[in-house]
């Protein structure tokens, strides 16, 4: 593993990694990733394409299998913690030509709660529109949703994620080709979220708006290359050693 | 059936008629159902590849009996579609091959297959009268009660299935890794969706056949969607279609002796595809015309300064720039993303 720098930040470890690795279709993709995230804590994942991000992402949530290396949540196995942690996939990972509508779609994030077999009631209806509107969705609850733009879309998996009420969420390039209104939503709800105590990682390719968006970085290509607050590891060394020669890239105030 | 006496007077249809009739309606209810399924999991072909396979089953279930045993044959049916659909997932995951090479290869390879063993059998004491040549193209005339009986039963299954897990199944298919992340058992419902789809289609293939039985599956749901934007509504005018078909090509079968009833049940189901495609109010193409008109006509009204004309204008507007916005961020220089 490469030079972890860790500062130590208020808040009881929600989500400890060791020595996870994994592969995609024989490809090594990830080796010995290990970190630990803190409670209340708004981290991005960085790195460059086919670094394993999102691979990482799915491995955690056992969506992918796993090689070797242990996965910690709130101390416990995944399995055992499913209801307190939620995910956000990347909106292209959805066919949104599928026949439902935004309430709809909101709503399969209280499923869990609703319990299996039962009907939707009024209340899970609201608590579905509550979530809409705080995501600035409110006209369009009945919208087909292949009719909602882009960032609509990405706002209507961001109000599902919401009405589950996790405590750690998982969030697979949410800026991606949205709008400024969008990423502005978004980034305000990720905010208010970890200032309620909740915990929040973000696979973000967006260099320039890290220092500005996140207290926490995660450089990651294949192993863990740098960890820990933004100001402290999100520099040019650090981010040279993930990229590689290629990164040209030399703004902010890393100069 | 007192409701349907006068139509089967004038259609001269016998008791056991009606009944063909009834159960491959039920049969299209079916198809229409667990194809919408097929449909949101891409699974169109792979049906189809799943039917094919069925036949060198139906076969070997014939031949080992030796008399037209369904059940035999149905479980020949089922073992061999599932060995077709096992071998799909085996080509794919050991080697470079796309599953869409691996679907057309199986489905060629376990037809000919069947067509081969059905040469041989035919050439056995009694083969010629086993009518084994039905499966291929669909012979509902053929069926008899108990053919019937068990048709139903799978139909039934399905719609309560369907009905069940309703909400479960609209969150498997439209976004499964959300759903296991909920705690939905994603690899038992699919292995739940697969026996419904592999057993819909061995119960299917003697009255529509092999060939065409994926038609059945996936015309239906395919045409639903122009009607409808919502899961449920979509589930249920497919199976209206799917029923639809069914009745239709069967009760056209029957006006000839020895008639196929596969062919005249797909080209019952295109010919709703073509109505939905063109009439659907969803998505068809009159319903698209009709609503570009409209946009045109708000369009002209803003030039002349209408108060409505504008605000629908100015709605247009802030998503077009949304939309230009979103591209110039997609296109921008994505600052080390493509980095390497």
């Amino acid at each position: 593993m490469g030079a972890t720098v860790m500062e130590s930040i208020a808040g009881e470890p929600v989500l400890s990694v060791e020595g996870l690795s994994a592969s995609y279709r024989k490809n090594r993709v990830l080796e010995d990733v290990g970190f630990e995230i803190r409670r209340g804590t708004l981290t991005a994942i960085v790195g460059p394409n086919g670094a394993g991000k999102s691979t990482l992402l799915k491995t955690l949530l056992d969506l992918h299998p796993r090689l070797s290396g242990s996965v910690r949540f709130f101390g416990l196995p995944y399995r055992q913690v499913k209801a307190k942690v939620g995910y956000v996939p990347q909106r292209s990972s959805v066919d949104w030509d599928f026949p439902t509508s935004a309430l709809d779609v909101v709503t399969m994030g209280l499923y869990g709660q609703i319990g299996w077999f039962r009907w939707p009631r009024r209340r899970h209806r609201e608590l579905a529109m509550q979530a809409l509107e705080q995501m600035g969705l409110a006209d369009y609850a009945g919208w087909q949703i292949s009719q909602l733009s882009g960032g609509q879309q990405q706002r209507v998996f961001l109000a599902r994620a919401l009405v589950q009420n996790a405590d750690l969420y998982f969030l697979d390039e949410p800026l991606a080709g949205v709008d400024a209104a969008t990423e502005r939503a978004i980034m305000d709800m990720l905010k208010t979220l970890r200032d309620q105590g909740k915990t929040v990682l973000v696979v973000h390719h967006d260099l320039q708006t890290v220092e500005d968006y996140f207290d926490q970085v995660l450089l990651l290509n294949r192993t863990v290359i740098a960890h820990g607050a933004t100001e402290d590891v999100f520099d040019r060394e650090h981010l040279v050693r993930t990229y590689g020669g290629v990164m040209r890239w030399w703004g902010g105030r890393t100069g | 059936m007192g409701g349907t006496d006068g139509l089967s007077g004038i259609l001269s249809l016998s008791q056991n008629a009606q009944w063909v009739l009834a159960s491959t309606m039920m049969l299209g209810m079916a198809s229409g159902l667990i194809g919408c399924f097929a449909y949101w999991k891409r699974h169109s072909l792979m049906s189809d590849a799943l039917a094919h396979a069925a036949l060198p089953g139906v076969v070997v279930g014939f031949a080992l009996i030796g008399t037209k045993n369904l059940t035999v044959m149905t479980l020949g049916a089922a073992v061999s579609a599932l060995l077709g659909g096992w071998l799909i997932q085996a080509i794919r995951s050991s080697s470079r091959i796309k599953e869409d090479t691996a679907m057309g290869m199986v489905l060629s390879f376990f037809f000919g297959l069947g067509i081969m063993l059905l040469t041989f059998v035919n050439r056995m004491p009694g083969g010629n009268q086993s009518g084994l040549d039905s499966f291929i193209f669909g012979q509902a005339a053929a069926m008899i009660r108990s053919d019937v009986v068990t048709m139903s039963v799978v139909a039934m299954a399905v719609v309560v299935l369907t009905l069940a897990g309703y909400k479960e199944w609209k969150l498997f298919l439209f976004d499964p890794s959300f759903a296991r992340g909920l705690g939905l058992p994603g690899k038992r419902m699919n292995t739940v969706y697969m026996t419904a789809l592999v057993l819909v289609i061995v119960v299917g293939i003697q009255a529509v056949g092999v060939i065409l039985m994926a038609a059945l599956l996936i015309i239906p749901g395919l045409s639903a969607r122009y009607w409808t934007n919502s899961f449920g509504a979509m589930l249920m005018v497919s199976a209206l279609f799917g029923g639809a078909a069914g009745a239709a090509g069967t009760l056209a079968s029957m006006m000839g002796r020895g008639w196929p009833t596969g062919p005249f049940i797909v080209l019952a189901a295109a010919a709703l595809f073509a109505v939905s495609l063109l009439f659907g109010v969803r998505k068809g193409l009159v319903a698209g015309f009709l609503s570009r008109r409209m946009k045109g006509r708000r369009a002209r009204m803003r030039d002349r300064g209408d108060g409505a004309g504008i605000d629908a204008a100015r709605e247009t507007g802030a998503v077009a720039a949304g939309t230009g916005l979103a591209a110039i961020r997609g296109d921008g220089p994505a600052l080390g993303g493509k980095g390497r």
